[in-house]
């Protein structure tokens, strides 16, 4: 259910962008106009998210521990599942979010023969997951030639060491292969696993979706049926340089793919895809387990009114010694 | 309503920023005029149908995979000929067909490819053994 309404879902935008194009004519719109929309909404949306969650007070730690604890001098500290300082906290997120290491930890629990538990290592996830990320971050700065004149040296590094097979013309880049083998695998493994499949909403698939979309569309413009480059790039200048045109005759191919990116970027606040900036506000992750070294005050604290013992005694201390309590003041 | 820890998630919310909109400030105030590549060479000024071996459209964008195909033909099946849908026929050569006519390399094909974010000289890397032409500058 969740499959079909994603994949109608994007096969919809395909037709929208190419009819939009091809048969009512409407570049501007596809070329300049939803473009800029779509970026707009990508941004504002993702600083009000992100304001939004800061809003949230966190004034305990509460990091994920699985490490030993800073304690006494002879006791060994796990730094970086337990860290106690900010430098620490640094280098676990830094790990956490350019190797996934909490993705590493993956296990797999399983029936054996019987009632017989067995855990297992379950790294494919983080593999295909990795794959995916780093091959989606090389494409889009390899993108950034469409978009900046002269094109920086670090932008032809990456060409030249994404594109060293040096097989067929133009090239082919490895990442192109990775990114459509990743998305690929994330699917099969949401369908295949009747665990997975059960938790997955349209929400899951959908970006799955657009997102192979994204890249058959890439690939065929790159190696199959070409689109003109030089015109591209123009139309890329003109958006970046705020002085938009659209020249004629680059394909539509080309409209379907833009049409994709701005349907991903509108999108991307409004999305589990806002992981991108969540995973460096999630407080497991960047907080340093200091609850035992510093002490951590409620910020929402309010003066309580509060009536002390001596002030108790103060009002009842007659009383006391006409019933024989101790008290404190004669 | 309070954002707490405002300095760190300012500063995140800055990077983020910054680096998204790289392609505005980077290019900001700069006028940058599509190539022009230039067909002025000796070879072409004498041909009475101004005429590439596939029509303009093609050639523009699919030149990459007639070479492609070409070199294959060449060193893989020995074949030197190529018969082009109008009939006309061509020797298979990089050096010696397209450059021939095209001979004007830095004024031709590099001002396309400069554009288009392959690296001047190294991108496509045919001219570390292929001979490019001598121009006189
Ligand atoms: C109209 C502009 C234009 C002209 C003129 C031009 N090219 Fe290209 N060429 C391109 C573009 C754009 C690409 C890159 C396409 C891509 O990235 O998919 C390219 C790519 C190539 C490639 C493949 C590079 C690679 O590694 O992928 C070769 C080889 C090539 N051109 C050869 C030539 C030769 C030889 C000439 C001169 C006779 C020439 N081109 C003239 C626009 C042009
Ligand atoms: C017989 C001479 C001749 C040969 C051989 C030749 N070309 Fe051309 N080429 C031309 C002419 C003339 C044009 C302009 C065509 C036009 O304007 O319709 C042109 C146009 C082009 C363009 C498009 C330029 C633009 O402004 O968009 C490219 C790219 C190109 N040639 C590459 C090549 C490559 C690569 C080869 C070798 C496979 C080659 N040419 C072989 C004469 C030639
Ligand atoms: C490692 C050196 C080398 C590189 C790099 C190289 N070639 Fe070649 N190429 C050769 C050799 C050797 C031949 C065979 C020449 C012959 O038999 O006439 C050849 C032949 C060709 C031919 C057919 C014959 C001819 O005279 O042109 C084409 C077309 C060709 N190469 C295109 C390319 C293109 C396009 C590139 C860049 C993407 C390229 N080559 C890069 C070595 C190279
Ligand atoms: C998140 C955003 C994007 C993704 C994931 C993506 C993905 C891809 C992929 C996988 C390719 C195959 C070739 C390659 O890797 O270079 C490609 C090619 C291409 N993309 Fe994108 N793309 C994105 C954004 C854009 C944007 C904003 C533009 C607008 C200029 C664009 C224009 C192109 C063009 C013109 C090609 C063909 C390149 C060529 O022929 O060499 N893409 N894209």
């Amino acid at each position: 259910m969740g499959i079909k309404f994603s994949l109608l879902a994007v096969l919809a935008l395909v037709l929208v962008a190419f009819l939009g194009v091809e048969a009512i004519g409407m570049n501007y719109l596809f070329g300049v106009l939803v473009p800029y929309l779509a970026f707009f909404l990508f941004l504002t949306g993702f600083i009000y998210r992100i304001l939004k969650w800061a809003r949230a007070p966190v004034p305990f730690r509460i990091p994920t521990t699985s490490g030993q604890q800073k304690s006494f001098s002879w006791v060994k500290q796990n730094k970086l599942d337990n860290p106690s300082t900010k430098l620490a906290t640094v280098g676990r997120m830094a790990l956490e979010v350019l190797l996934f290491r909490s993705l590493f930890k993956n296990t797999k629990m399983e029936f054996r023969q019987g009632p017989k538990i067995s855990y297992q290592w379950e790294k494919w996830l983080w593999l295909a997951g990795l794959a995916f990320h780093y091959s989606f971050f090389i494409i889009v700065v390899r993108h950034l030639r469409f978009f900046m004149e002269p094109v920086p040296g670090f932008v032809h590094l990456t060409e030249s060491l994404d594109g060293f097979l040096q097989l067929g013309l133009p090239g082919l880049y490895i990442t192109d292969l990775l990114f459509l083998a990743a998305v690929t695998y994330l699917f099969i493994r949401r369908v295949v696993i009747p665990q997975m499949r059960y938790i997955s909403l349209p929400a899951d698939y959908f970006p799955l979706f657009l997102l192979f979309g994204l890249g058959v569309t890439g690939v065929l413009m790159r190696y199959f049926t070409k689109v003109d480059i030089v015109k591209v790039k123009e139309l890329a200048m003109g958006l970046a340089t705020l002085h938009p045109t659209v020249p004629e005759g680059i394909g539509v191919l080309f409209f379907i793919h833009l049409f994709l990116v701005s349907t991903l970027m509108a999108y991307f606040p409004f999305s589990k895809l806002m992981h991108l900036g969540g995973v460096f506000l999630s407080p497991t992750r960047n907080l340093p387990n200091d609850s035992r070294i510093r002490r951590h005050i409620n910020p929402w604290n309010y003066p309580v009114k509060v009536h002390t013992y001596e002030e108790y005694e103060d009002d009842f201390r007659e009383k006391m010694i006409e019933a024989g309590l101790p008290v404190e003041k004669e | 309503m309070k954002i707490y820890d405002a300095r760190y998630v300012l500063i995140g919310l800055a990077i983020f920023v910054g680096l998204f909109t790289i392609p505005f400030w980077y290019n900001m105030g700069r006028a940058v005029p599509p190539p022009d590549p230039k067909l002025d060479t000796p070879v072409i000024q004498q041909m009475a149908v101004k005429q590439c071996v596939l029509p303009l459209a093609e050639i523009r964008t699919g030149h990459m995979q007639l070479l492609n195909d070409w070199r294959t033909w060449v060193v893989r099946d020995g074949l030197r000929t190529y018969v082009a849908a109008d009939g006309k026929t061509y020797n298979m050569s990089l050096q010696n067909t397209c450059m021939d006519c095209h001979s004007n390399k830095t004024q031709f094909c590099d001002q396309c490819h400069i554009y288009a974010g392959l690296e001047a000289g190294t991108v496509p890397y045919c001219w570390t053994c292929h001979i490019a032409p001598k121009e006189n500058q």
